[in-house]
């Protein structure tokens, strides 16, 4: 790793100071994925502001029909909570238990890793990211491959989930990380039914439109049968071709409208 | 350099650190605690495993500031006062439950870490738990056998 140094403030106000006086400077969260990225010399920030002390952004609470995740809440928490079983379940089959117990949600979604599952929990239940500045629709957050609407300095504080009537997230591991080889989330919220899939585009996480249209017409999985993805843009690397991760997304859809129906 | 302060096995320690030392580094170079191995460097394999305030993290994948202040409890705090070995110790020992020993402080942790909340785990949920653990000697059935036998539980045997 290149040389650099820790600051641990306990305010978010702080926190957001060390950023703007720091050029270069860089959020550290759980350091599950930043950590790796350091040591490889990815990365080379002048100093790292650690959010971990930071109370502003622990803490989960249900606000009306809402559940409110502060940002430095990690897996272990999330999985541990259980308003929203579908999230309570995703958050727990992330990695392995040690790397549950540092991870975070807000770094995850900072990330926006194209395998990693909670940006579909957040575009699957159409969460709202909740910043320093501003409220951004998951719908607006991700924008490409480890690309989001993040400003410099922007830092996350909070995720708010609307409490849906159904939801479920089928994952098809990638046995060697537990990544997703191919995720999906679906739900139904206020009418509305969605279908998040991550683990397959090289663009990140995506909404499957002609799924989410056949469900809201009939929530079952025999819905999508006939229906399919084209493979063109979908990640292709040894564990799977892009055909396989596409076929995969109808078969993980299918999965999840039953669990969650 | 900062200096960076913690509790490891119950005692007090304080040495100095870069911003990027790793808390694996920490204990090894900054304690001369070597029973933390460090494997993959790449928080893949667990061997590093350790527990900070009672949780289970791979210690090469956390800085050591981070641990400023917490509880650390490795590997040299698993025996008994009198030296003689632990009972998940013991355990993989009756067991022959580690081949090379690699692994063997990040499954130790790991084990213990899941026995605490979870006092007797079926096989599945061990190897579930142990997920982030690897064992390239891939002695796995035995570790499997030693943490159920800390548990107080005997693996079934498969119908011959």
């Amino acid at each position: 790793m290149y040389a650099f140094d820790i600051k641990r403030p306990s305010k978010l106000k702080k926190a957001r100071k060390i950023l703007k006086k720091n050029e270069g400077a860089q959020v550290l969260g759980g350091g599950q994925t930043l950590i790796p990225t350091l040591k490889q010399r990815l990365a080379a920030p002048s100093a790292l502001v650690s959010l971990a002390r930071i109370d502003e952004l622990k803490g989960i609470r249900q606000k009306g029909d809402e559940l409110i995740i502060g940002a430095a809440s990690t897996h272990e928490e999330v999985a541990a909570d259980g308003t929203i079983a579908a999230l309570s379940s995703l958050a727990g089959g992330i990695g392995d238990p040690a790397v549950r117990a540092r991870g975070t949600i807000g770094g995850s979604l900072a990330n926006n890793d194209p395998s990693a599952c909670y940006p579909a929990a957040a575009l699957g239940l159409c969460a709202t990211i909740v910043t320093n500045k501003r409220k951004i629709s998951a719908d607006e957050f991700f924008t490409g491959l480890f690309e989001t609407a993040l400003r410099d300095g922007e830092i996350i504080k909070a995720v708010n989930f609307p409490i849906p009537e159904a939801a479920a997230y089928e994952k098809f591991d990638q046995p060697a990380s537990r990544f997703a080889l191919v995720g999906v989330f679906v739900s139904q919220c206020k009418g509305d039914v969605r279908v998040a899939v991550t683990g397959a585009s090289e663009d990140g996480v995506f909404r499957w439109a002609d799924a989410e249209a056949a469900l809201a017409e009939n929530f079952n999985p025999a819905a999508l049968e006939g229906l399919s993805v084209d493979p063109a843009g979908m990640i292709a690397d040894i564990h799977g071709s892009p055909e396989y991760r596409a076929h995969l997304i109808g078969v993980m859809a299918k999965r999840a409208v039953a669990a969650a129906g | 350099m900062t200096q960076v302060s913690m509790t490891v096995n119950g005692k007090a320690v304080s040495v100095e650190a870069e911003g990027n030392t790793l808390l694996s580094t920490f204990l090894r170079e900054g304690l001369g605690m070597t029973g933390t191995h460090v494997g993959c460097d790449t928080s893949q394999c667990g061997v590093c495993v350790v527990h900070v305030n009672g949780r289970p993290v791979k210690s090469c994948n956390m800085f050591a500031a981070e641990a400023e202040g917490a509880e650390v409890a490795t590997i040299e705090g698993m025996a008994n006062e009198d030296g003689s070995l632990g009972v998940i110790q013991q355990a993989f020992q009756d067991n022959h439950g580690l081949q090379c020993g690699f692994c063997t402080p990040g499954m130790v942790m790991s084990a213990a870490a899941l026995l605490a909340e979870n006092p007797k785990p079926s096989e599945a949920e061990i190897r579930a738990y142990l997920s982030g653990n690897l064992c390239r000697c891939t002695g796995y059935h035995n570790i499997i056998k030693s943490i159920l036998a800390a548990s107080g539980q005997e693996m079934k045997v498969a119908a011959e």
